[in-house]
């Protein structure tokens, strides 16, 4: 255990100079800040533009988007840490094979080096929802978080956490056998949830194949759940008939279940490539 | 003068070998491309996913719209076939921006990374040709994805588009592609001194170019809105994609769209204004990447990798 919590303890620390030493700490800080807020301003003017053209305001239907958006960040920080993990090792740095020969998880090493985006993501998500409070009120952007209501916030949120970080290793197991993708598929990918999710618009838009879709991943109940505890109304989201405990179950066994699958997809991912000679393969096309 | 130096100050000589230079800088882009098909599902298909969602959103409110004015249902919803077919375009440049960001403007840093550009640098034709050569290449590779969003929207999302002048319309793609893969030139001249500043400025000129250029609204909309947002779309306008895209949704959705009152400029001045934007900046990526070149190479920065 000491050794994983030794990798990981590393990896993020690796992780986040990679990220950050680029350039100086007050421009990382507004490099991570402008990304996310510029996506909320395309919403925003979205909103705006519809609402000018038709001449009818919605808000409930903006601050569901709005709140959506602003935990969306947590997605796309997390896949891409995840994701471009082994390619820029492979690819860029090609330091793969010395990372990979050493008596380390290599598992670990990938859950290590996302945290720290997870970490600056926080603040991103922070700076978005507290300017949809204080500056788009007139919009309808509300939220409340009560102190009772407290630990089922920070519950659902590490298990959202954790699952989005089985699921980015899932997925970043492919990136084993790809060739240098990766920032594509880090952008495709969180479409995926973007559509599905119900994260900027309520399930119950969508035909029901694709409701049944999001029903099937886990980040729906946790979207769900989150608005629920931030949001002071509710929009039929087609999860009505479900309380909130039934909702973070939901959650914690999809959870655990993806938690497995990443272990084995990624077993299989590294055997395919080791099988394949791909481990350590550059493509410079 | 001897025969290999007469040889290279031959015209039809470097013509022919800049030609070459750009079929072979094309050529792996292309076959490459073909030879991973995995490519066309990450590039073509899970990209319409992100659209499909921008287009749901205009969509649910649209529908409550219609929901708390029922008499008024015809016009919200043609100004909502409107707002979405501007996201389907929107999504097709995206393509074409992404490709200029990752596959143009970074592309000399990371031939930097991996060792080819000192081999680049000693092959006797010229740089712009090599820059050519990926953007004919790179272009082929966005069509794939460009085409699809707009066969999807067509398709799953019933976007009714009335082209009235076709030849206009081809005229203003056209001249904001050469535009915008001059910029990705010229950003790449700037990418050869930086480090990885680079791949991050490329992340960095995502969203906010989305929003600035109205990707997915029409770009009108932050004009009017006054203030900071009229000096944001400003900006935004001197990336090509976002008057091109205003354009080609005049063409396209007819300039009565949105009650015609979003639109930047007419789009005959715009196709204007984008090939002055075209010529400027090829000729200001020849000069850079002629500059830059000399100040890496002065610096030591020309072959120095991981900084």
């Amino acid at each position: 255990m000491s050794t994983y919590w030794r990798t990981f303890k590393t990896a993020a620390w690796l992780g986040w100079q990679m990220d950050s030493n680029w350039t100086e700490p007050w421009l990382f800080v507004i490099y991570s800040i402008v990304k996310p807020v510029a996506g909320a301003f395309i919403l925003i003017f979205m909103y705006v533009v519809i609402w000018s053209i038709n001449g009818i305001p919605d808000p409930h239907s903006f601050a569901f988007l709005y709140i959506g958006n602003a935990f969306f960040i947590f997605v796309g920080s997390t896949l891409l840490g995840t994701f471009q993990v082994i390619q820029s090792d492979r690819e860029w740095y090609q330091t793969i094979r010395y990372v990979y020969i050493s008596p380390i998880s290599y598992y670990v090493y990938i859950l290590g080096r996302a945290f720290s985006k997870i970490v600056v993501s926080v603040f991103a998500v922070l700076i978005t929802l507290a300017f949809g409070v204080f500056l788009l009120g007139s919009y309808g952007v509300q939220m409340q978080l009560s102190l009772d209501r407290l630990p089922l916030f920070f519950v659902s949120l590490a298990l959202g956490l954790f699952v989005l970080l089985a699921i980015g290793i899932t997925l970043g197991a492919a990136t084993f056998l790809m060739a240098r993708h990766s920032q594509t598929l880090a952008e495709a990918v969180p479409g995926v949830f973007y559509v599905f999710c119900g994260v900027l618009f309520p399930l119950t838009i969508l035909p029901s194949w694709g409701q049944a879709i999001g029903e099937a991943i886990p980040l729906t109940y946790w979207f769900e759940i989150t608005r629920r505890i931030l949001l002071p109304f509710q929009l039929n989201t087609g999860l009505a008939g479900f309380d909130d405990l039934e909702i973070l179950a939901f959650l914690l066994v999809s959870t655990v279940i993806f938690f497995g699958l990443s272990i084995g997809v990624f077993k299989l991912g590294e055997y395919l490539a080791r099988r394949a000679g791909k481990i350590d393969m550059t493509t410079s096309y | 003068m001897t025969a290999a130096v007469a040889r290279r100050s031959d015209l039809r000589f470097r013509i022919g070998l800049n030609l070459r230079s750009i079929v072979g800088r094309a050529y792996p882009r292309v076959i490459g491309a073909n030879r991973e098909p995995s490519w066309i599902f990450f590039e073509a298909v899970l990209p319409l996913l992100s659209i499909a969602a921008y287009v749901f959103i205009y969509r649910t409110i649209a529908l409550n719209q219609v929901a708390a004015n029922p008499v008024d249902a015809p016009r919200i919803l043609a100004n909502m076939n409107a707002l979405v077919a501007s996201v389907v375009l929107g999504g097709a440049m995206v393509a074409f921006w992404l490709n200029v960001l990752w596959s143009m403007a970074s592309q000399l840093y990371w031939e930097k990374e991996i060792g080819n550009l000192q081999l680049y640098m000693m092959a006797p034709m010229n740089r712009m040709a090599l820059l050519g050569g990926m953007a004919v290449g790179g272009m082929f590779m966005t069509s794939v994805r460009a085409v699809s969003t707009l066969v999807a929207g067509v398709v799953v999302f019933g976007v009714v588009f009335q082209v009235a002048n076709p030849l206009m319309l081809l005229a203003v793609f056209f001249v904001t592609l050469v535009a915008l893969y001059g910029l990705g030139m010229f950003f790449a001249s700037l990418y050869l001194l930086w480090g990885r500043e680079a791949w991050n400025l490329s992340a960095l000129m995502e969203e906010p170019i989305f929003f600035s250029s109205g990707f997915y609204f029409p770009l009108g909309g932050l004009y009017q809105s006054g203030g900071w947002g009229s000096a944001v779309a400003v900006l935004g306008s001197i990336i090509p994609a976002g008057l091109g895209l205003d354009a080609l949704r005049q063409l396209t959705l007819g300039e009565t769209a949105f009650g015609g009152k979003f639109w930047v400029l007419s789009a005959p001045v715009e196709l204007e204004i984008l090939v002055v934007l075209a010529v400027g900046f090829l000729i200001l990526a020849r000069y850079a990447l002629a500059y830059l070149e000399t100040l890496a190479k002065r610096e030591g920065k020309l072959t120095s990798r991981h900084q």
